[in-house]
């Protein structure tokens, strides 16, 4: 049974759908196709898992822009702005300050991870700190936020579906199944190529959209006025066109930082960083891909576009589709719908991956089988990947979506307690291994029984000495998570028998501003005697 | 460039946090540009401004072949 959250009745759109199951055929294709493309070993993790840390410039544009802006991404910006106004603006400024801290701390872990051949987040934290128990808690956190994001896209997938008329589970199991066959042949190579179809076409439907919708509603004036008036009326909760007061510009900004430190801490942003064949590749990208930013704000203007053309959709999630059947001819409308279930393909095949990768290193090899082999580990993976897909397609299927968007709620507040392991790792480890396994518990216990406590609201209303603070729950997980982890260092670094253990790097590993070419190959095997 | 180029560039960084991280700076309808209220068009400019801040960045601490 598919929930109630997306269920809603549209008629079936025979043209639209034709171009959509055409569209979603081409990428099938360029799936498989992938497996050959730029011919490698796949039976090695750097190759299957990490497309061989091969991809150029372009490339990476491309698989970042589709891995970091997901189908949900585009369905649930719009559905915010379109019933609560300016709170769900908050996209914009969380994506344009994420670039500057991506900017400083990814090449450096890039760089890192090349010299000693590390694939996940997980494998840089056991090298640095020498310790066991912080990579698995790492890699555990990785794989427990990703879960129920992979899940999301399919909801993502499920509304684009069900606005065509498209009824029961099966289109959904189908879409998944061939996703997960060809994310196991062809492994990060697929979405990375299919990344390429899916943001053209995402260019294309926005771009056509803010052109044209506007000359239909009378221009962004005439839009913006419409929200303003429409938006304080909405119920239960009315919306509006600026965040006014301090609760509500507390928690604007809060969640901008939070959401912002938090995805570039997700394995699937990071696979998809180390998969850059430079640490000068990801600096470059970091310029470039604000234009995907400048569209999601677009995106993000649709939910006003739909206010404005008075759609009234059964569910906000649907405002963005039903205002395209609303205003496109039925064949652009197949067009539209591709590319947001294409959307929802490429996240979801790298977020897999990147679990898929996290557990062979950090659980399979570090504590199943220490002895496997590269072609060991890369065949785990790949079923791994597998494995992953189906526990999504079941929370999906079997439990209302509900739960998922409450889940990947916490899973953002989860995967930044990991921050201070990571991010602050690749500058100093000062910071004592047990005191960062502590810090971690307590903010993911905070956490969780925050959010927990506000029915899964994304803010929390926080009585400091008197003084409400209503901010976004991840940061005081954060906070609280540091201040355990320092406090407990200085105590740690003061008491015998807590000395660091080994660290596997060295200071020139982290050297983010080295040339291209400074890194040998470290797969390539000497040369044979003949 | 001579010898390794200076960090202190990331400096140039801080200015886009800086400027969307206190809303009360920028949550207010007017000015008004093409029909945009002032909190829409100030957060778009931001997108162009970062993305020129770390393109100067990436350049001054590019190390030259």
């Amino acid at each position: 049974m598919i929930a109630a959250v997306v269920q809603e009745a549209h008629d079936t759109n025979t043209t639209a759908l034709v171009i959509f199951v055409v569209l979603f055929a081409l990428v099938t294709v360029l799936g498989f196709v992938a497996a050959r493309w730029r011919r490698a070993k796949l039976e090695h993790l750097d190759e299957w898992g990490l497309g061989g840390r091969s991809f150029g410039t372009v490339i990476t544009w491309f698989l970042l822009g589709g891995d970091l802006y997901t189908a949900y991404t585009f369905i649930a910006v719009p559905a915010l702005v379109f019933g609560a106004g300016a709170a769900g603006f908050f996209a914009l400024p969380y994506t344009i300050i994420m670039y500057p801290l991506v900017f400083m701390a990814l090449p450096r872990l890039w760089t890192v991870c090349r010299a000693h051949g590390y694939v996940t987040p997980a494998d840089f934290v056991r090298g640095r700190y020498g310790s066991r128990p912080l990579a698995l808690v790492v890699a555990l956190t990785g794989l427990l936020a990703t879960m129920p994001y992979i899940a999301l896209q399919l909801v993502g997938m499920q509304v684009v579906l069900g606005a065509l008329g498209v009824s029961g589970d099966w289109p959904l199991i189908i879409a998944f199944v061939i996703l997960a066959a060809y994310t196991y042949q062809s492994g990060l190579r697929a979405p990375a190529l299919i990344a390429v179809v899916k943001d053209l076409l995402i260019y294309i439907t926005i771009l056509v959209a803010v052109i044209y919708i506007p000359s239909k509603i009378g221009g962004f004036g005439a839009m913006f006025d419409a929200a303003a008036k429409a938006l304080p009326t909405h119920t239960p909760k009315p919306g509006a066109l600026l965040p006014q007061g301090p609760d509500a510009q507390i928690a604007y900004a809060t969640l901008a930082l939070g959401s912002a430190l938090a995805l570039f801490l997700y394995p699937h942003a990071v696979t998809a960083v180390l998969s850059a064949k430079s640490a000068q590749t990801i600096r470059r990208n970091t310029a470039l891909l604000p234009a995907y930013t400048f569209l999601l704000g677009l995106i993000a203007l649709l939910g006003y576009m739909a206010i404005a053309r008075g759609i009234k959709p059964s569910n906000p999630n649907f405002a963005v589709p039903d205002l395209f059947l609303n205003v496109f001819p039925s064949w652009f409308v197949g067009v539209a719908f591709a590319a947001i279930a294409i959307g929802a393909l490429v996240p979801a095949a790298v977020m897999s991956i990147a679990a898929a990768n996290l557990f062979t290193r950090s659980i399979y090899k570090e504590y199943l089988r220490p002895e496997a082999s590269h072609a060991d580990e890369a065949r785990t993976a790949k079923i791994v990947s597998l494995l992953v897909k189906v526990g999504a397609l079941v929370i999906i299927v079997t439990l209302p979506t509900k739960y998922a968007i409450e889940l990947q709620l916490l899973g953002g507040v989860w995967i930044l307690q990991t921050l201070p392991s990571i991010v602050v790792g690749l500058y100093t480890r000062w910071l004592h291994r047990w005191a960062l396994v502590a810090g971690w518990a307590v903010g993911m216990t905070i956490g969780t029984l925050m959010a927990q406590s506000q029915d899964f609201a994304a803010t929390y209303p926080l009585d400091f000495f008197g003084t409400k603070i209503n901010a976004y729950t991840g940061i005081f997980a954060l906070t609280a998570n540091l201040l355990v982890t320092l406090v407990l260092t200085l105590v740690l670094r003061r008491t015998a028998g807590a000395a660091d253990a080994a660290d596997e790097t060295r200071p020139a590993d982290y050297d983010e501003l080295t040339e291209d070419t400074v890194y040998p190959q470290p797969a390539a095997a000497p040369a044979p005697v003949a | 460039m001579e010898g390794r180029p200076s960090r202190s560039w990331y400096l140039l960084l801080a200015l886009p946090v800086l400027g969307l991280l206190y809303p009360p700076l920028y949550a207010r309808h007017d000015p008004e540009l093409f029909g945009f209220p002032f909190f829409y068009w100030y957060q778009f400019a931001w997108v162009l401004g970062a993305a020129v801040l770390t393109l100067i960045v990436y350049r001054a601490t590019k190390r030259d072949p």
